[in-house]
Order: C-alpha cells, then structure tokens, then sequence
C-alpha cells in the first residue's frame, strides 16, 4: 500500500490535495494547542513573584492565595454534595433498575439536559434559587450546590461507565454465594469501579477549578478566606476573571493565568491517565 | 448481612478468584463481622435476626439509591420552575414579540429588545463552526487514519488537554494576544465578531476532533478496503468512502459544539465587543445573549433584572431543543 501510495503520488493531484489539507489541519492544530499554552507559560512564569502568593488580598498586592483556598474549598464542598449523590444514583440506574424501568430513560434524560445547560443558565438558576429564595446572599454554600448541580450529570455518566465495566461475573458470583444485593454494591462491584469515579471525580474537580460565570452571580467576588458558608468567596478563575477585566494589575494576571492554567492541566492529566490505567488494565 | 458474609469466607474456593481478590479487600472488616457473629449469635437466632435486619438495611438503601436517581430529574424541573417564573412574566409584561423582535436594548428608557442579541449568538456561533470544524475534522482524519502512533501518543493528550483549559484563559488569551493582532490587521478596536468566532472554534476544536475521530474509527474496515481494492488512493478511500460513512457521527460532534459555543460566556465577553447593535462586518463588535446576562446581571433591578432571566430563558429554551433534536435524530448512538 506504502509504495503504491509512493508512487501514484505524483499524477494523482486529488490525493495530494487531500493528503496536504489533513496534514495542514493537524499542524495547525498543534500549534494552536502549544500557542496558547507556550505564550501563557512564557508571559507568566517571569510574573510569578512571592508576593502573589502572601496571605492577604489588598488592590495593591493582588495575592491569589485567598482565591486558591476559596478554590479549594469550593471545590470539597460541591464534591461533598455531589459525589454521593451521583454514585448512588449511578448504583441505582446500574444495579436496581430493572429493565424496562420506566424512571431510567426519564433520569438519563434529565442527566443529560443537565450536561447540557450553560454554566451562565446554572448561575442564573442558583442566583435565584440559593442566594435569594433560600436567602443564603452571595456566599460559598450557594456557590458550592451551584457547582453541585452543575457536575452532577459527570459524576453519574463516568460512574455508570465504570460500574457498567465491572464484569457480570463478579455479581453472579456474589449472589451465588448467598450476598444480597446491598452487599454486593458496596463490596464487590464498587471496589473495583473505583479508578473510574474517580476518573470522573477528578474531571469535576477540573470543571470547578475552571468555573467562572456560574460563581459570580452565585459566590460572589470578595476575594478572602472564608469565616464561614455564608460569606462570600472569589475562586482562582473569578479570580482571574476580575484581574483582567479590571486591566489594572496585567502581569499579575499573566501570573495568574499560568498557576491556574498549571493547576487545571494537572488535573485533567491525572484523571486521564487513571482512565487510561484502566482501559489498560481491563485489556490486560 | 452477617449471615451471608460466613459463608462467603468459609467457602471461597467455589468461588472465581477475581471475588475472592475482591473479597480480600475488605478481609478485615469480614473477618470481624464473621467472628462476632460465630461467637455471640447462636445459629438458628443468628440467621432470623440478621436475615430481618438485612432486608431491612436493603429496603432502605434501595429507596435511598432511588432517590439519589430522582435528584437529577429534580434539578431540572427546578431550574425550569426558577426560570419560568422568574423570566415569563417579564416576557409578558414587555410583550414577547417586543421582546424577541425588539432592536433596542434601553434599559434605561424600559426598553427590552433582545434581537440583537439573538442575532450576535448565531453569528458568533456560525463563525465557530466555520472556523472550527473543518479544522476539527480535518485534524480528526488525521489523527485517525494518517498519524503515525507515536505522534499520536503526543497528539490526542495535546488536544484533550486543549479541552480542559478553562474558558476563563481563552477569553484573557484571546485578549492579549488575538484582539491586537486583529486591530493591526484589519482595524477597528480588534474586539469582533472576528476575534470571538476564531477564539470559540479554538474552543470547540477539541469537542468537533475527539467525536469525529471516534466516528470516524468506528466506520467498518471493510468500505475502506474496497476502495483500495477498486484502486483508490489511500486519501480518496478515507475521503470518499469512510468519511461519508462517518457522517452521522460528525454532526453529532458539530451539534455538541454548536451547544458550547452558544452558551460560552467568559471568552466571548472578552473579546467580542459587546455593543448592542446587529454588526455589519466581521470587524464589530456584537453581544451574546450570555454577556447579556453576565454584564448587566450585577447591577439589574426589577424589569430589567427580569428581563435578563427571560434572556436566559431563551438561551435555555435553545439549548433544549437543540439537545432535544440531537437525541431524537441520533438515538443514544452518540459517543
């Protein structure tokens, strides 16, 4: 095929086309991709200097500490309501459910709407649902159920996908040995599904950490550590947001940009390689 | 519970190695619940009590898994409920073909048009498709049927990683980096219709290229070997014979990023201008329905803050059938 290919190669001005148009695409593709990551290191990285990273915000010294730990925090919280909720609700559509249930197709609907809202709508939602009706103002509790809602639908796909993965052999087995159902869950098809939720969780934690529009209206913008849920927070990316929009402060928003840009490739990274330690895994 | 877990420790050898490695796990609690039962319960009083006390424990947490399946469902009746009541009635109090129609966007003088709007989302939109998926799909043959595999071993975590770079950092590099070059190249205030449709088909290129390069593998190998076989070029069989087969495929991908592009708030605000008047050229400026929302939503009061929830509204009404129509046409085939 190689050499016929070699060959035709020259009176065959269609192919080359083609074949120039693809390899065009491709090139332009990964220097897009190392353009912005290389022009974001690079204006960063000589930005980064030890104040940004003292303990108190002021508009003098714009540190982003505080916006890191509001990050942190904000994300454990939305983790903390979200992870259970999703898992289980993932157990039932995979374990429970018989076929033929009529809630499956209706949840898997409802699922992906979710998925499918933009973050901006989920804002608006948890402007008018947590920080008005409920009248938790701007605040990190409100900011956190936004977050919530927003990474329910991941967390309940990639654990469906794992616990799907787990072969039916396991639960035969587990059920011929006289385990009920519960038992089963929780110490047969959940262990090895694990690698996979937190595949899933792990990309969560990516979606909050890069979240902006749905926190503003939401969490607010005071960039200080918390007292307690309900004051308001400012994580990285609002964070972000609020340096470069303002304009004043422009390196320390490049500098910005590449912690949190490091933080979130990080992330994504290490989710995609525990995914693909699986697939591997699995083949193996 | 602990009825069954004797037996499970007892007789492991019926079992398949696998359960037993997975009952492994979890040896110690096991063998605590095992011995506390052997020890203390009698048999017969043991298996009556445990029995009860399991099916109790599985009831429970069968209701509990349910209604964790419900919440999902719940989230989005209440987030139509708070949309809905909050944005109709200013829909209806500015009339809703005042309000989809309108050209004017006043707040000040009670004004509410959002048709400019409207107008500057599907523009945005429609230069993201045209910038973004032919480079999408292109970059997907590649990566399907050119690339050599340790080039794609660098390539497809590249590109994923492109899909998780928050819109956040788009938007500040869209900023510093394409809003000046487009002033220099082709005047104006670099903040476009132009700038913003680039910079959103960068963001949908990740999303068009992983749905296409699945499509596209997942075409049988055999339309491709006949091509060959009838004496086609390696490029006109992909071309001619796999991509159309992968056609299905594709559209999904293109209406998942017609999806993010339309709801992208962050970059676009960033870049796109946002003065509210319907653009004559690429080079102005134009508003989306979310910069809509996220510029004025912090100071809006009364009508006008209501009417930026019936912008949202819209914008979600859109999404819907857009997902709707994608789920009806393409079944559950879609990756």
């Amino acid at each position: 095929m190689k050499t016929s290919r070699r060959a035709f190669a020259g009176i065959k001005p269609l192919s080359l086309a083609l074949r120039g148009c693809v390899l065009a695409a491709a090139v332009a593709t990964v220097s897009i991709i190392f353009f912005i990551v290389g022009y974001i290191v690079f204006m960063g990285v000589p930005n980064i200097t030890p104040e940004i990273f003292s303990w108190h915000y002021d508009s003098v010294n714009v540190s982003l500490v505080p916006a890191l730990i509001n990050t942190a925090i904000m994300t454990a919280l939305s983790l903390l309501i979200s992870a259970p909720l999703g898992i289980f609700a993932a157990v039932y559509m995979t374990e429970y459910a018989r076929r033929g249930n009529r809630l499956v197709p209706l949840v898997r609907l409802a699922a992906e709407t979710l998925a499918g809202i933009p973050s901006i709508v989920y804002g608006l939602f948890g402007m008018l649902c947590f920080v008005m009706t409920l009248g938790w103002g701007y605040s990190l509790l409100a900011g956190a159920f936004t977050m919530a809602v927003m990474i329910l639908p991941v967390i309940m796909r990639t654990t469906e996908e794992a616990l799907i993965a787990v072969p039916d052999s396991y639960r035969e087995g587990s059920f011929g040995l006289g385990a009920g159902r519960l038992r089963t869950v929780f110490s047969i098809v959940l262990p090895p599904a694990v690698p996979g939720i937190l595949a899933g969780i792990i990309l969560c934690i990516g979606r909050v950490v890069g979240e902006t529009a749905a926190l503003i209206f939401t969490a607010g913008t005071v960039a200080k550590i918390p007292d307690s849920a309900f004051s308001s927070v400012r994580t990285l990316s609002v964070h972000m947001y609020s340096l470069s929009s303002e304009g004043l402060h422009i390196d320390q928003a490049y500098a910005t940009a590449v912690v949190l840009l490091i933080l979130v490739i990080v992330i994504n990274m290490s989710s995609v390689a525990l995914a693909k330690r699986i697939t591997e895994g699995k083949c193996g | 519970m602990s009825a069954s877990s004797a037996p499970l420790s007892a007789s492991p050898c019926g079992t398949r190695s696998a359960v037993k490695r997975l009952m492994l796990l979890k040896s110690e609690e096991f063998g605590k619940e095992v011995r506390r039962s052997a020890i203390r319960v009698p048999e017969e009083k043991k298996n009556s009590m445990s029995g009860a006390k399991g099916k109790f424990s599985e009831s429970v947490m069968k209701v509990v898994f349910l209604l964790a399946a419900c919440v999902s469902i719940l989230c989005v009746l209440l987030i139509c409920l708070f949309l809905f009541s909050n944005g109709l009635p200013a829909i209806g109090k500015i009339g809703p073909v005042a309000f989809l129609t309108g050209m004017e966007w006043r707040p000040g003088s009670e004004l509410y048009g959002i048709a400019p709007m409207i107008v500057g989302s599907l523009y945005v939109t429609a230069g993201a498709i045209v910038t973004g998926v032919p480079l999408g799909v292109l970059t997907a043959v590649f990566m399907a049927e050119f690339c050599p595999k340790r080039l794609y071993g660098v390539l497809s975590p590249a590109i994923s990683l492109l899909a998780g770079v928050p819109s956040i950092l788009y938007g500040f590099f869209g900023l510093v980096v394409m809003v000046p070059f487009v002033r220099e190249m082709f005047g104006g205030s670099g903040k476009s219709l132009l700038t913003a449709s680039i910079l959103l088909g960068i963001m949908i290129l990740p999303t068009i290229t992983s749905v296409s390069e699945a499509a596209i593998r997942a075409v049988p190998r055999s339309s491709y070997e006949g091509a060959l076989a009838l004496g086609a070029t390696h490029e006109r069989s992909v071309f001619f014979a796999v991509l159309p087969a992968a056609r299905s495929g594709i559209l999904a991908g293109v209406v998942l990023g017609i999806g993010r592009s339309i709801g992208e708030t962050m970059a676009v605000i960033m870049v796109a201008g946002n003065q509210v008047l319907i653009p004559e050229s690429l080079v102005q400026g134009a508003r989306t329905l979310t910069a809509n929302i996220v510029l004025e939503m912090g100071y809006a009061a009364d009508l006008h803050r209501e009417a930026l929830i019936g912008t949202a509204l819209v914008l979600f009404i859109f999404i819907l059938v857009l997902n709707t129509s994608m789920a009806l046409s393409f079944g559950r085939k879609v990756p």
